[in-house]
């Protein structure tokens, strides 16, 4: 099926998009009888480089409930200037600018190569990016230094418009003022007291005073400037005042008496940042950057005592319902991530600890803002200082890889129906006739809120056709999607960007094998995944795999062909001939399993996974396995316990961990030096191959991952001989055979 | 009035102290001027009934009251009668009224006696007042026969004549003091009889009658009386006043009278028998002038009763009440007003106060020197104001002329002559009981064995021995203590006592720590508590030998057993959890609003803090203050300051959650002076620049003072916030608060919630501050009312200080601020302290006023206590006392130095015990008394109208006279005012009491003003509540501008100001120079510099530096007042019959009051109606 996959690439890379099914059937009973939903997984913002953006406004349906956007696939009467809206058949005028259009001269909107446009559009003031840094004082001082310094670092990164903010949190909450001269100034809170929005403006003199008239006194002249920017400040203004500041930062300065642990306020110094910002700059991008160095201790949000005798939560403690503060935590967090995400601004968690510093309460701030979350043991490695610079990493066109205050509308033709979401989104709550009554994912909304995204980012969305097995769809009828998604480029300006495809209806009786034939499986596989990682969230780790399985042995039903009773005769098609093996690499992954996992690890990685790429997704699900010897060539070889031979070298690429791990022999040749020998230079090359491929990943892989660099026998395999099917183990090559 | 008539009396006080000296005191004895005070008191008590009379005439229903009752005049004659009866009480059972008839038969001798008691007394009868007046009752002992008679007999006839006399002789006395006064003239007639009365005379026969001469008068009186005494009293007075001068001249003059001459003179010889058993011969020593004096008194006495019978002379019968007194009197002795001049109480009381007594008495010297003016007439005859013109008569017309103010107790006169007989030697402690100089004296003070009077005074050095007598008598017993007082160069500090590990030795039982009075028995092995009485054992470590005289060997070498106040040095165990604490710390909170910033206030601020930072308080030698301070600014929000040494520029830390104050800073917000210097420096630069745009005008208080409580708990110290302030503060947070002034309160019951706290937010923060050691000091700039009421709980109960600048402008009151605010740093402080008073066994301390908080019913607790705080204690019995072993306090204060030393200081003073009532008043002072009666009432303002405390304190007034005049004064007319010698100030004080700012508020004073004042003075000492209350008032231009002394200072009152002339009144809190019209205009052009009077300036808020003597002379004089008082005065130049002459007539205390405040005159004539009914 080659031109299926030529297919799905092209769809791919023009519209980032990438359907479970290329050819949907046509009714919504078969439709469910496909077992995997008609989904589909978007990357809005995929960086493409032959799109230039055009400078008007998208010409709108002007049926008030469908206001779809005027795309290649509608039906245009160039002689009266009309053109019929393919999704509600409503048929509209073209606006006056468009009075010169004929058949040869077609705006952009309108060429078949332009199913993705994207449109610049002059909307309210233009805002700098806003950074809000949230940074938590109680680190070690080698910590801190680091982190100052990646801070410090960071200004010289930003654009020199952007408004940059500075809170510290230990014991208390500091708000610092940038402005002023002479002496440093900041707002302080108690790390104990959860505030309200008004409670945190009024404190910080950003409500508007009620202009209170004093006879004799200036007027008060509008200077909104002023008062918003106390706190945000230009970076070309502040810098080196900034970077004083953040040189002149301490360590918490309380004391913490032996057998505790610090006082960390995280949950009030989020608090503040977030009605600081709400206050200030709503539906502004911004990005809250909270860098924490371990779990918060005290107030609202806090996710464990300050007794070190008593030990964060675990997944065991969470089981037996034995984590006091998880809920409330929970609560408080998301609760912010709300109002966050309200506002369109995003927070990012850079937390770098050897201990949990309680990501699983926060995440939902990252994972409905579209905020970053990064996790590392330290401020002073690489992997958070690397990380940490990537985040301001530009694209090929010079602009920051990252957009703001996203909203995403879908709109989809009358058989279909929108079921939800998966991703770093959240509800508008956009009722209309295509949205579905059953949810998959966030639904109940065409229209969802991304408050950060980057090129990368990636939303699983699920539809639901809803056509009537009685009423056929015409031979050669076609279903189409739109996708406009308006956001605040890196820039400023105000886009649009519209996507709008088109698939085949088949009938699942009479055109099985075209609906077969266009299974994207890797699609289908992360939509899956992505379900399963949805419901893991608020279910039980087995209830999650049982749904799993039933699906697969659901669709291994419908679509192998198999004799009754003979395991051997099973034949699934070769569209189909991965998503098994990818469903058990699933089913072991840490995105469903929690054993020797702690809840903060859980949670990180669920946040990756559910905004990542379908290659990266799939990395996640089944790492991939690279092999290096005389004998060839580097190869991918299976994931699997039978790869590792003592004359290879290993790369294993997990998303979050790249593996090196040498075969026993090779490790010893090592140890011998005979990469040093020029006779033996060939070895040399081989031991240097992997470390360049990984070398690779390395630079362009956000967040940084963890990279181990290891041997047979050595401690760090573990990393390895966790990930590969244990179809061969040190004791028993065959009592492990139940999974196959 | 009589009382005044310091002149007779004084003279014969002067000499018969000397014998009384050797009754009661030595120091008496020293005292020979005390004599003359004596006399005074003598003229008190005439004055009284005079004043009485005025009063009613002067609106005082009281006085009007009187008039009709006749009972004015009667006053007068009361005081002389009285005196004569005091002394015969007193010293012979004072109330065998028989011998009073003896007397009468003796009359010349009666008068002696009289007038030796009156000296003692310092009694009424402004024509007795001389010497007369005083305790008769000793005269009547000792001369049963002649002196007393005399007294009873004249009381009788004063009675009899006195009634309608009294009414004249009231008048007469006043007029004659008055006139006497005015007019030297006087004396000569008074001399004989009166002979002012004679000129009141027109008012009522019985004036000339009484005070031609007392006896003359008397008979004269006697028959006039009747008729007089409807007019009377008021005319009366007149005569007495007369009299008084009179009878000081009279002595001399008169044959008869001529005793009271000689009684004066006598007087003294006669005293000195008196003190001895000689009472009694000393008695008839002075006799005639006892008797002449006593004569007087007795008209007077009768005038009182009489004036109620103002009828007729037989009316003295009006005394029923008084008829008693009456009867007796009749037998005029004319005589006898001389006598009556000289307070009986006082003189009875003589003994103990007789020094007092000098003073009043030095009258007589007065007399001598004074005899025009002076005559003091002790004697008021209310009686004689009754008559029927003088009820017809405006008020105060009658009054005016009944009254002679010099003839009633002067407290100036009283001031100086105890200045005079007590400032030169040094007051020595060692002896049990002793009553030590008026504060107004400069005197040493030399330990040895009773803390010095800087430490505590009490109301009284001679406590009843049982509570029966205390409540008789209604004096309270108080102590006023100021444990950390501010001593003179010469004197030396108490010294520290390290008692190592083990800490100071204390009784098992009560704790009392080691003192002089403890008894050591067994050979040193034990010793027995002086409080309690428990048997401790000596701790081996103390051990030491007894000497022959059972007195340890070593009890020169420790202070604890041979002084009166000393300083342990605690141990660990006295410091809060155990821990020593650590050095203290100063907090300065400014308030950064916009009414501060505008007017200057926080650049003021700033720049003075650069400045004062370097002069904190250190101990002894140390080299740098061990004090770290730290800085906050606030409007509706808080801003901290890290100030670390190691910053480059300081740093902001706004807190504006002040909903629930935290403090956000560790490390770095209280620091060292010196090792921070450049940023503090910084910082005090920066602030003024940082708020200057600022647009605030809203503040918050209470988060202010929870923020430096929490600094101060954070860093684990005690310390002191300095919280400049300007406004109410209306900001949302704890301890909002709003506006709720309300004048229209004034006078209904409501009155009292203006004086009370609007929440109790303020009081719970206070207890926490006291538990933490935060004292809080408030500076306030008010623009308009911010509640000090409310403001001040926690400056009160830390024990801090509230400094208000009313309207701050920077031109006029940066001097004044600057001033308060560098002594109020710079004073010496004592931290998170405690205080217990101990008690021996049968009094104890139950009642206690002051800045501080009690957490149960014997500790006092005080954040903070600097030098200038006093606690006021009450004493009541629970037990009986014995004469023999006295009774003892033991004061101890437990606090925290300004170096962290965690020290004990005690403070011991021994007093005596007595059966006798006569004892008891005889040892009062009347300065710590009127402390206490102020803080008592100041108090009781919170808790009850106005107008119930007014007359509560009057009632006890009254109460405690009446006790007097009933059981010390020798028996004579009701009518007669007798005032004992230590008290004859009493009324005049009181008046004072009752018509200042909290108790009766002029239409001008604020409610702040009143709270602040209420607040204020209930921390002040003896010598800063005398001077409030009776303001200091010299007349510059009498100044001697080549010495260095002080003008002589004059009485407060409107008639004493002469147009050409300038004067500075000082009251602790203001100094007022007022301009006459016609001043010269050289003393213009050299005081001021301008060349007319018109010219003057009253913006003035200094004078100008001019080179010329009179300016130098009286800057130097303010500058010599602003150092003696603990605030900074506020220079007010007031130019005669200019706006602000208002506001300082309201200083001029013994006149009568915008608001309604009686005249001193007046005044003293309502006392004694009440005495009256009380007696009755």
């Amino acid at each position: 099926m080659a031109t299926y996959l030529e297919f799905i690439q092209q769809n791919e890379e023009r519209d980032g998009v990438r359907f479970s099914w290329n050819v949907w059937p046509s009714s919504r009973l078969e439709a469910t009888r496909m077992v995997v939903p008609l989904a589909c997984l978007l990357t809005p913002l995929k960086e493409r480089l032959d799109l230039p953006p055009v400078q008007y406004e998208p010409v709108l349906c002007s049926r008030p409930t469908c206001k779809a956007v005027l795309n290649p696939l509608c039906q245009v009467d160039y002689r009266a200037k009309l053109w019929a809206c393919n999704f509600c058949f409503q048929r509209n005028q073209f606006p006056p600018a468009y009075a010169g259009i004929s058949e040869v001269n077609q705006p952009a909107e309108l060429m078949p190569q332009f199913s993705t446009i994207e449109y610049i559009v002059q909307r309210g003031p233009q805002t700098p990016m806003i950074f809000l840094y949230v940074v938590d004082t109680c680190l070690e001082e080698e910590d801190l230094q680091a982190l100052k310094e990646s801070l410090q670092m960071s200004l010289s990164l930003l654009p020199a418009d952007a408004l940059v903010g500075l809170i510290t949190f230990g014991r208390m909450v500091q708000v610092h003022e940038l402005s002023c001269e002479g002496i440093s100034k900041s707002y302080v809170f108690r790390g104990t007291k959860d505030l309200t929005a008004k409670q945190i403006q009024d404190m910080l003199g950003l409500s508007r005073p009620a202009v209170p008239l004093q006879p004799g006194r200036p007027l008060q002249t509008p200077e909104q400037p002023v008062i918003s920017s106390r706190f945000l400040q230009p970076v070309h203004k502040i810098d080196m005042n900034l970077t004083d500041l953040l040189g002149e930062l301490q360590r918490d300065p309380w004391p913490v008496t032996q057998g505790k642990r610090p006082l960390r306020s995280t949950g009030v110094a989020l608090s503040i940042a977030v009605g600081l910002l709400e206050g200030t700059f709503p539906n502004t991008g911004a990005r809250i950057m909270l860098f924490t160095g371990g779990p918060p201790t005290q107030g609202p949000g806090m996710v464990v005592g300050d007794e070190l005798k008593t030990p964060i939560r675990s997944w065991h403690d969470i089981e037996k319902d034995n984590a006091r503060f998880m809920r409330k935590a929970t609560k408080h967090y998301e609760t912010l991530a709300n109002r966050t995400a309200a506002n369109g601004h995003c927070i990012d968690i850079y937390a770098c600890a050897l201990d949990q510093t309680g990501l699983l309460e926060m995440k939902c701030c990252a994972n409905l803002t579209g905020g970053h979350m990064v996790m590392g043991d330290s401020f002073n490695t690489s992997l958070f200082k690397q990380t940490f610079q990537r985040v301001f990493n530009k694209g090929f066109n010079g602009e920051f890889r990252m957009a703001f205050g996203a909203s995403l509308d879908v709109k989809t033709s009358r058989e279909l129906k929108i079921a939800g979401a998966i991703g770093p989104c959240t509800s508008l709550n956009a009722k209309g006739p295509c949205v579905s009554e059953n949810e998959l994912g966030v639904g109940g909304t065409s229209q969802w809120k991304i408050c950060s995204l980057d090129p990368s980012t990636t939303l699983a969305i699920y539809f639901e056709v809803v056509n009537q097995h009685n009423a056929p769809i015409p031979q050669g009828g076609r279903g189409a999607v739109q996708f406009v998604t308006q956001y605040q480029h890196s820039n400023t300006q105000k886009r649009i960007r519209v996507t709008t495809i088109a698939r085949n209806w088949a009938d699942a009786q009479s055109q099985l094998q075209h609906i077969e034939a266009a299974f994207d499986q890797e699609a289908a596989a992360v939509l899956m995944a992505r379900l399963g990682v949805y419901r893991a969230e608020s279910e039980e780790g087995p209830d999650v795999l049982r749904w799993l399985d039933r699906q697969l042995i659901r669709l291994c039903q419908k679509f192998g062909q198999y004799n009754k009773d003979d395991p051997n005769s099973f034949r699934l098609s070769e569209s189909f001939s991965l998503y098994p093996q990818f469903m058990f690499h699933l089913r072991r992954s840490p995105f469903l399993q929690v054993f020797n996992n702690s809840p903060d690890e859980s949670s990180y990685y669920r946040h990756h996974f559910a905004r990542q790429d379908l290659t990266q997704s799939l990395i996640m699900i089944q790492p991939i396995l690279y092999a290096y010897s005389f004998h060839g060539p580097p190869e991918p070889v299976l994931l699997d316990s039978s790869s590792i031979l003592p004359d290879r070298i290993l790369l294993m690429d997990t998303f979050f961990q790249i593996v090196i791990y040498l075969g026993e022999t090779i490790a010893q040749w090592q140890k011998a030096g005979y990469q040093d020998m020029p006779e033996y230079e060939n070895f040399k090359h081989l031991l240097q191959a992997p470390l360049d491929d990984a070398q690779e990943i390395l630079q362009t892989r956000f967040p940084m991952p963890r990279y181990i660099h290891t041997e047979h026998g050595g401690s760090q395999a573990r990393f390895l001989l966790s990930k590969v099917n244990p179809s061969q183990t040190h004791n028993n090559l065959y009592a492990w055979g139940q999974v196959s | 009035m009589s009382v005044n008539q310091q002149a007779h009396t004084g003279p014969p006080y002067g000499q018969p102290q000397p014998g009384y000296q050797g009754y009661q005191q030595p120091a008496y004895g020293g005292q020979p001027l005390p004599g003359v005070p004596q006399s005074q008191y003598g003229a008190y008590n005439g004055p009284m009934p005079g004043y009485q009379q005025p009063v009613p005439p002067q609106g005082y229903f009281p006085s009007l009251g009187f008039p009709s009752k006749g009972s004015p005049v009667s006053l007068n004659s009361d005081t002389s009668s009285l005196a004569p009866n005091f002394i015969g009480s007193l010293r012979a059972p004072p109330t065998s009224g028989a011998p009073p008839p003896a007397t009468g038969a003796s009359l010349p001798s009666g008068h002696l006696a009289y007038s030796q008691f009156g000296h003692g007394d310092v009694q009424n009868g402004i024509p007795a007042s001389a010497a007369p007046m005083q305790r008769p009752p000793a005269s009547q002992p000792f001369l049963p026969g002649s002196a007393p008679t005399p007294v009873s007999q004249t009381s009788t006839f004063q009675q009899y004549g006195p009634p309608p006399a009294s009414v004249q002789q009231l008048s007469n006395h006043m007029a004659g003091m008055t006139i006497g006064s005015t007019t030297a003239s006087a004396p000569p007639p008074a001399g004989l009889g009166y002979g002012p009365p004679t000129s009141v005379p027109p008012v009522s026969g019985s004036f000339s009658a009484t005070g031609s001469g007392l006896y003359t008068p008397y008979t004269a009186s006697q028959g006039p009386p009747p008729t007089s005494v409807s007019q009377g009293l008021p005319l009366a007075q007149p005569p007495f006043l007369g009299q008084p001068i009179s009878t000081q001249r009279l002595p001399t003059q008169v044959p008869g009278f001529a005793p009271p001459p000689s009684s004066t003179g006598i007087g003294p010889s006669s005293y000195s028998p008196a003190t001895g058993a000689p009472r009694p011969p000393t008695m008839p020593g002075p006799p005639l002038s006892g008797q002449t004096v006593a004569g007087p008194p007795t008209s007077q006495p009768n005038h009182i009763s009489s004036p109620p019978p103002p009828s007729t002379m037989s009316g003295p019968h009006p005394g029923p009440p008084m008829s008693g007194l009456h009867g007796p009197p009749p037998p005029t002795h004319p005589p006898q007003p001389g006598y009556q001049m000289q307070q009986n109480g006082s003189f009875g009381q003589v003994r103990g106060p007789q020094p007092n007594y000098g003073g009043a008495y030095p009258g007589t010297p007065n007399y001598g020197s004074q005899p025009g003016p002076p005559p003091p007439p002790k004697r008021l005859d209310p009686d004689s104001i009754p008559s029927p013109q003088l009820n017809e008569l405006p008020p105060q017309q009658k009054p005016r002329h009944r009254i002679d103010p010099d003839a009633i107790p002067s407290p100036i006169q009283v001031i100086e002559d105890d200045r005079s007989n007590r400032g030169s030697e040094p007051f020595v402690t060692g002896v049990r009981g002793q009553v030590p100089p008026l504060v107004t004296t400069n005197f040493l003070v030399k330990d040895q064995g009773n803390a010095s009077p800087r430490y505590i005074r009490c109301t009284s050095y001679n406590i009843p021995c049982t509570s029966d007598m205390a409540k008789q008598s209604q004096v309270p017993l108080a102590a006023v203590i100021k444990p950390l007082a501010t001593l003179p160069p010469e004197e030396t500090l108490p010294y520290l006592v390290d008692h190592g590990e083990s800490g100071p030795v204390r009784c098992n039982r009560c704790k009392a720590y080691m003192c002089p009075f403890m008894q050591f028995i067994e050979g040193g092995r034990r010793f027995q508590c002086c409080f309690c009485s428990c048997v401790t054992e000596v701790p081996p470590h103390y051990f030491q030998h007894l000497d022959h005289t059972g007195k340890r060997v070593d009890f020169y070498d420790r202070p604890e057993l041979s002084l009166g106040s000393y300083e342990f040095l605690a141990t660990v165990d006295y410091c809060k959890n155990n821990k020593f604490p650590s050095p203290p710390a100063f907090i300065f909170m400014i308030d950064v609003s916009y009414n501060a910033v505008k007017s200057g206030l926080v650049r003021l601020i700033c720049e003075e803090l650069k400045s004062l930072l370097d002069y904190l308080p250190r101990e002894g030698n140390m080299e740098e203050s061990a004090i770290r301070v730290g800085f906050v600014t606030y409007n509706k929000v808080l801003h901290f300051y890290n100030v670390k040494s190691s910053l480059a520029q300081p740093q902001m830390m706004v807190v504006s959650d002040v909903a629930d104050m935290f403090v956000p800073l560790l490390d770095g917000f209280l620091v060292n002076v010196n090792e921070s210097r450049t940023v503090i420096a910084s910082l005090l630069d920066q602030i003024p620049e940082m708020f200057a745009d600022t647009r605030e005008t809203e503040t918050v208080f209470a988060p202010v003072i929870q923020a430096g409580l929490e600094a101060l708990k954070a860093a684990e110290c005690a310390g002191k916030l300095f919280i400049f302030h300007t406004s109410l503060p209306i900001a949302e947070a704890p301890g909002k608060l709003k506006n709720r002034d309300d004048k229209k309160l004034i006078n209904t019951d409501k009155e009292k919630t203006l004086f009370q706290p609007q929440t109790s937010f303020y009081n719970n923060l206070a207890k926490d501050c006291v538990a933490q050691g935060c004292c809080v000091d408030l500076f306030l700039f008010p623009n308009q009312y911010l509640d000090v009421a409310t403001l001040g709980v926690v400056t009160y109960q830390t024990g801090g200080s509230i400094y208000k600048y009313a309207y701050f402008q920077l031109e006029t009151d940066q001097d004044r601020f600057l001033n308060d605010l560098r002594r109020d740093v710079q004073k010496e402080v004592g931290f998170d302290a405690v205080m217990r008073v101990r008690t021996s066994t049968g009094i104890r301390a139950t009642d206690f006023f002051g800045a501080f908080y009690m957490s149960n019913t014997t500790d006092v607790e005080m954040a903070g206590l600097d030098c200038d705080k006093t606690i006021t204690v009450e004493f009541k019995h629970d037990d009986k006392l014995s004469e023999d072993s006295g009774a003892l306090l033991q004061c101890a204060l437990l606090y925290t130095s300004c170096a962290g030393q965690r020290r004990l200081r005690i403070h011991n003073l021994s007093l005596n015990c007595c059966t006798q009532l006569a004892d008891l008043y005889r040892n009062c002072e009347t300065d710590t008394l009127i402390n206490y009666l102020a803080k008592y009432a100041y108090r009781g303002v919170l808790g009850s109208p106005v107008k119930t405390v007014r007359d509560a304190l009057i009632n006890q007034c009254a109460q405690i006279l009446a006790c007097y005049r009933k059981n010390c004064a020798s028996p004579s007319s009701a009518g007669q005012l007798i005032l004992p010698e230590c008290m004859k100030l009493l009324p005049v004080y009181l008046n004072c009491v009752l018509k200042s700012d909290v108790l009766q508020p002029g239409p001008e004073v604020t409610t702040d003003d009143r709270a602040y004042i209420r607040q204020l003075v209930t921390s002040m000492d003896v010598a800063e509540t005398n001077v409030f209350f009776y303001p200091r008032l010299l007349p510059l231009t009498k100044a001697d501008v080549d010495s260095d002394s002080l003008p002589a200072a004059i009485r407060n009152s409107e008639e004493r100001l002469s147009k050409g002339d300038i004067y500075l009144l000082e009251n602790g809190l203001n100094i007022f120079v007022w301009v006459g019209v016609n001043v010269q205009q050289g003393l213009i052009q050299n005081l001021f510099g301008v060349s007319s009077f018109s010219q003057i300036s009253n913006a003035l808020s200094t004078l100008p530096v001019l080179e010329n003597p009179f300016s130098k002379k009286v800057r130097s004089i303010v500058d010599m007042l602003q150092v003696q008082r603990s605030r900074y005065m506020k220079l007010i130049i007031v130019k005669q019959e200019d706006k602000l002459e208002m506001l300082f007539k309201h200083f001029l205390v013994e006149d009568k009051s915008l608001s309604g405040g009686a005249s001193y005159v007046d005044f003293l004539c309502h006392m004694h109606k009440e005495i009256r009914q009380l007696l009755s």
